[in-house]
């Protein structure tokens, strides 16, 4: 297809999104009202009727509407169903392919070892006592002790490492410059430049005022926070998504978030939204699924144990993990995905594809974690439907790619090369030192990338972050922030010898030991210490206040030459 | 650097670990020391009339002789009775009642009664609210021990009975009971009740200078919250005291059911606006104050003291705060790592306000630190500044200048723009 005619085409697809949606009925409703006003002229209806749709608000609608559009739709050939289109390079394909495998192999001999079905229809009796007992599914839940997260960060970057021997010598005759590299990640993705990214966040530069920054001054800090306040405010008003995004750029005030994500995300909880939710909460209820003992240990493992998300222990089983599973809309992120959902089959008939289903309903299997991509969330809405719906979205857009191979520019294959050739080059010696000790920079970094940071920064922190995923519509900030913190941390880094030494050190809550004399050493000391211990860093101009808060600009952390 | 010499009767590490870190020199309570941190039994002793003890100028301690004044339960409430009745007879403003004879701003303790001084009392306010909880809490005693709840006026006649109850001999502390009113709508947080610890640093009277501490934090229950009748006796429902859902078998001791003031904060932010929690901690600080002025008067203010309360606070589903007690000797046990962490740095920020930096104490003093010496406290009130801002401000209302802020009350919006007298 030429340029002219994918043009052609995406316009195509998108009025036939817009005809067949809500708005478009609501629209023709609304137009029919203005043109019966007895204002209207009929030698100017056209005129009148648009203006008083204009006056009514709905431009903005439409112009959100094909902003929502084209935040999922690109502009490109569109063969949804072809492999290529999904994933162009064979060899990541293949791996992923043998991933899933994987993944399914043991989740099936789980099945097996424990004796126990991958789904099965709860007795009458059963759901009663589900239904009520569903405010505190954490107590009294299903017996978990032979229950084990299928898969653990450090799995999966094992198979993200592993990718480098497949294409070695294609990365080479490509023309890149591999060879004088020092990482893990040996794929030829294609990465942005720190001159790139500069340019892409320039909005949080040093110079700029920022919510969630204390480096500045007491009060300009407080008269920007001010500001800002104000202004949500206004942009809230406005509806308009581009504008809210924009907004969000230098951080959401936290009386705002809630509502400015929804406007970037466009989630506007109707009634049929809260109708489908019923629905997965009924399909929870009738079906006990093998996943749904992964999702609770998942909980135990992770939010259940963090100071910052216990208290919202039942609400993440029963708002999100379970509804989310039973979830098939989910599954549409697979088209723009090289994953597969995984399927099953019914029983007695494996192998047959006619009994073939996808194992769970959502086709995402959990993996030792997952549960932290929801638990921020808690902080942001108290209504269970909109919470469910935000996470869905963040989930479809973002969170996916930070558990699945692709060559995606915004996957974790290249958000990994991304952090290393950024540390590379700002920090060589650093680099080298750390490989020197056997410990490859990535192998601390990865988990906080899988995560998205959940669990690895403060509550409000991560929020933070969260903001500028959203604003900037990229997860590239994450790999930024893996950079920044290794460089904040040099001093204690170059000292280190160990690869557990530096896995301490570079913690985001960390303070040696001998700070605080006689006891045990220390691993998460919180940060207001720290400008002490760094005294050689906050010289730098690198870092000029408490970490906290400056992992969030963390391009003016990341500050070069 | 002055090289102090520190006596303590907790061997805290807490404690300990900042006195080694400022290169502090240990002696026993009986030597010359510069800084005690005191064990509330060793004050009475101490400035016991009998012992004749006199303290020099570079000598502090962490316990006003008369603090029961505010940290005994029964105490406390006499006097913030006293203080609204004082404010009334004044006709301060700030003593205001609405139309059912409710202090507007100064209805900040559940109804208390003692027991048994005002038992007939109690007696008549219970027949006229038959259908309420109250609790029974023992005046002399700590950590949730001797705690019970009632519903009817059995369980009191029982328990007058069983304690061996004689009239005719004054009871002491340990006898004598409060009995409050039961805050029964708690606001939840997934399901269950929480109250707040937060440190309140006091290092005069008189004039009154107090700090808060930020990073305070709710101390929530191990089992959900559940009003009714058959579990008025679970103590792992109602009373949020570390040492009692310690022993609770679903009790979780990497965060210990600590949560921090600040992600209490971000949450109550972030799903019901800025605006009522701004509400819900001014006036928390609003009530600290208060009840810190109720006892000014009474306060022996000894220059060479100063003292870190232990405020408990609930908060109810309304988001208005309640003062349930006044600690004078927080826990200083760590329960959980972080615990710690923020125990230590409370221990070091109240040394770097009591004392000037790099010095010795000295009673002499101004006791008005720099600002960067606050660490994570912030001034809650200083007398003097509010007095001096308040001269200011007429200055400049009588000269035309419109308003200045009343910068001793400095976090401190009130409903009524209340005068601070
Ligand atoms: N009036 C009340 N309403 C609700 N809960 C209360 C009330 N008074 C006390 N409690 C609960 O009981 C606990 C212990 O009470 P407190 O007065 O602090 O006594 P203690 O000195 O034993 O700690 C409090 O932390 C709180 O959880
Ligand atoms: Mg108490």
């Amino acid at each position: 297809m030429s340029k002219d005619q994918q043009g052609e085409q995406f316009m195509v697809d998108l009025l036939q999104h817009l005809r067949s949606s809500m708005l478009y009925t609501d629209l023709y409703t609304a137009a029919q009202e203005e043109a019966s006003k007895p204002s209207i002229k009929i030698t100017e209806l056209r005129k009148g009727v648009l203006s008083g749709l204009v006056n009514g608000g709905w431009d903005r609608k439409l112009q959100n509407a094909i902003y929502y559009y084209m935040q999922t739709h690109s502009c490109q050939p569109h063969q949804s169903d072809s492999e290529h289109h999904k994933e162009p390079l064979v060899y990541i394909r293949k791996a992923q392919q043998n991933w899933e495998k994987k993944i399914l192999k043991s989740l099936n001999s789980m099945c097996t070892e424990l004796n126990i079905p991958l789904a099965k229809k709860r007795l009458e009796q059963e759901q009663k006592d589900m239904l009520s007992r569903w405010t505190e599914l954490g107590t009294d839940g299903p017996d978990l002790s032979q229950i084990r997260p299928v898969y653990a960060p450090k799995d999966f970057l094992e198979v993200v490492t592993g990718l480098q021997n497949l294409n070695y010598e294609n990365a080479l005759t490509s023309g890149s410059n591999f060879h004088n590299f020092w990482g893990v990640i040996q794929v030829p993705v294609k990465v942005k430049s720190i001159d790139q990214l500069r340019l892409q966040y320039s909005e949080m530069a040093v110079n700029q005022c920022q919510i969630g920054v204390d480096d500045v001054s007491d009060i300009s800090a407080d008269l920007f926070d001010v500001e800002q306040t104000r202004l949500s405010n206004k942009v809230l008003a406005a509806k308009h998504a581009p504008t809210a995004q924009e907004y969000a750029k230098k951080g959401c005030p936290t009386s705002a978030r809630g509502e400015l994500w929804c406007q970037i995300m466009g989630i506007e909880v109707t009634d049929v939204d809260i109708l489908y939710y019923g629905q997965l909460k009924t399909s929870v209820i009738q079906h006990d699924l093998l996943v749904d003992n992964l999702l609770y240990k998942d909980v135990k493992l992770t939010a259940t144990n963090d100071d910052h998300y216990f208290v919202f222990e039942d609400f993440l089983y029963q708002v999100v993990l379970l509804p989310f599973s039973r979830d098939t809309v989910v599954l549409k992120h697979f088209e723009h995905n090289s994953t597969t959902p995984p399927k099953s089959y019914i029983r007695g008939k494996l192998g047959v594809e006619e009994f073939a289903v996808v194992y769970p309903p959502n086709g995402v299997i959990p993996f030792h974690g997952f549960a932290m991509y929801v638990a921020p969330l808690c902080y942001v809405y108290k209504d269970v439907v909109t919470l469910y719906y935000v996470f869905r979205h963040m989930y479809m857009h973002y969170f996916y790619r930070l558990h699945s191979l692709s060559s995606h520019p915004q996957g974790i294959v290249a958000l990994s090369s991304l952090f290393e050739r950024l540390l590379q080059m700002s920090e060589p010696e650093l680099f080298q030192h750390l490989v020197r000790i056997g410990c490859q920079p990535l192998k601390i970094a990865f988990k906080w990338l899988m995560r998205a940071f959940s669990g690895f920064l403060a509550s409000d922190q991560v929020l933070l972050l969260w903001d500028r995923i959203l604003a900037f519509d990229s997860l590239e900030i994450l790999s930024v922030l893996c950079v920044a913190i290794f460089c904040f941390r040099k001093t204690n880094l170059m000292k280190v010898t160990t690869f557990s030494a530096a896995e301490v050190s570079v913690r985001p809550q960390y303070t040696p030991s001998s700070y605080l004399g006689r006891d045990e050493p220390l691993c998460d000391v919180d940060l207001g210490l720290l400008p002490l211990l760094d005294v050689q860093q906050a010289g730098k101009a690198m870092i000029i206040g408490r970490l906290r808060s400056h992992v969030l600009p963390s391009l003016s952390v990341y500050h070069i030459g | 650097m002055a090289r102090v010499k520190y006596a303590s009767d907790f061997d805290k590490s807490v404690l300990l670990n900042n006195f080694d870190a400022r290169g502090w020199v240990q002696v026993t309570p009986d030597d010359d020391w510069n800084f005690y941190w005191a064990g509330v039994h060793n004050i009475r002793n101490i400035f016991g009339v009998e012992t004749g003890f006199r303290m020099g100028d570079d000598q502090v301690i962490n316990h006003f002789p008369n603090h029961v004044e505010l940290t005994r339960k029964d105490l406390m409430v006499k006097n913030i009775k006293r203080y609204r009745k004082e404010l009334e007879k004044d006709g301060s403003q700030l003593a205001e009642k609405d139309e059912t004879g409710r202090f507007v701003h100064l209805d900040f303790i559940p109804l208390t009664f003692m027991l048994p001084a005002d038992y007939n009392l109690f007696v008549e306010e219970f027949r006229k609210n038959p259908n309420t909880t109250w609790i029974m809490k023992p005046c002399g005693k700590a950590r949730g021990i001797g705690i019970f709840l009632v519903n009817k006026l059995s369980q009191l006649k029982k328990w007058s009975r069983d304690g061996k109850g004689n009239s005719f001999v004054a009871p002491t502390a340990k006898e004598t009971y409060v009995i409050s009113k039961y805050i029964d709508n708690p606001l939840l947080i997934g399901g269950k009740k929480f109250d707040l610890r937060l440190y309140v640093l006091v290092t005069s009277f008189r004039p009154l200078k107090c700090y808060m501490y930020k990073l305070g934090f709710c101390r929530f229950c191990t089992v959900k919250y559940n009003a009714s009748v058959n579990e008025l006796d679970n103590m792992f429902v109602h009373l949020t005291n570390v040492s009692i859902q310690k022993q609770g078998e679903d009790y979780n001791a990497v965060h210990g059911g600590k949560w921090t003031v600040e992600n209490l904060r971000l949450f109550l932010e972030g799903t019901r606006g800025k605006e009522v929690s701004d509400k819900l901690f001014d006036e928390i600080n609003w009530l600290t104050v208060h009840s810190l002025k109720a006892v000014a008067g009474v306060i022996s203010n000894d220059r060479h003291c100063f003292e870190c309360y232990g405020y408990d606070i609930i908060i109810d589903d309304n988001l208005k705060p309640w003062l349930i007690e006044v600690n004078a000797s927080p826990s200083l046990t760590s329960t959980t790592s972080s615990d710690r962490i923020m125990k230590y740095k409370l221990i070091s920020d109240v040394i770097n306000i009591v004392i000037p930096p790099g010095e010795l104490p000295d009673v002499r003093w101004c006791k008005v630190p720099a600002k960067e010496h606050y660490g994570n406290f912030y001034l809650l009130y200083d007398e003097d500044l509010a007095q001096a801002d308040l001269l200011n401000q007429e200055i400049k209302v009588r000269a035309g200048a419109g308003n200045a802020m009343v910068r001793g009350a400095r976090d401190l919006r009130k409903p009524s723009q209340a005068t601070w007298k």
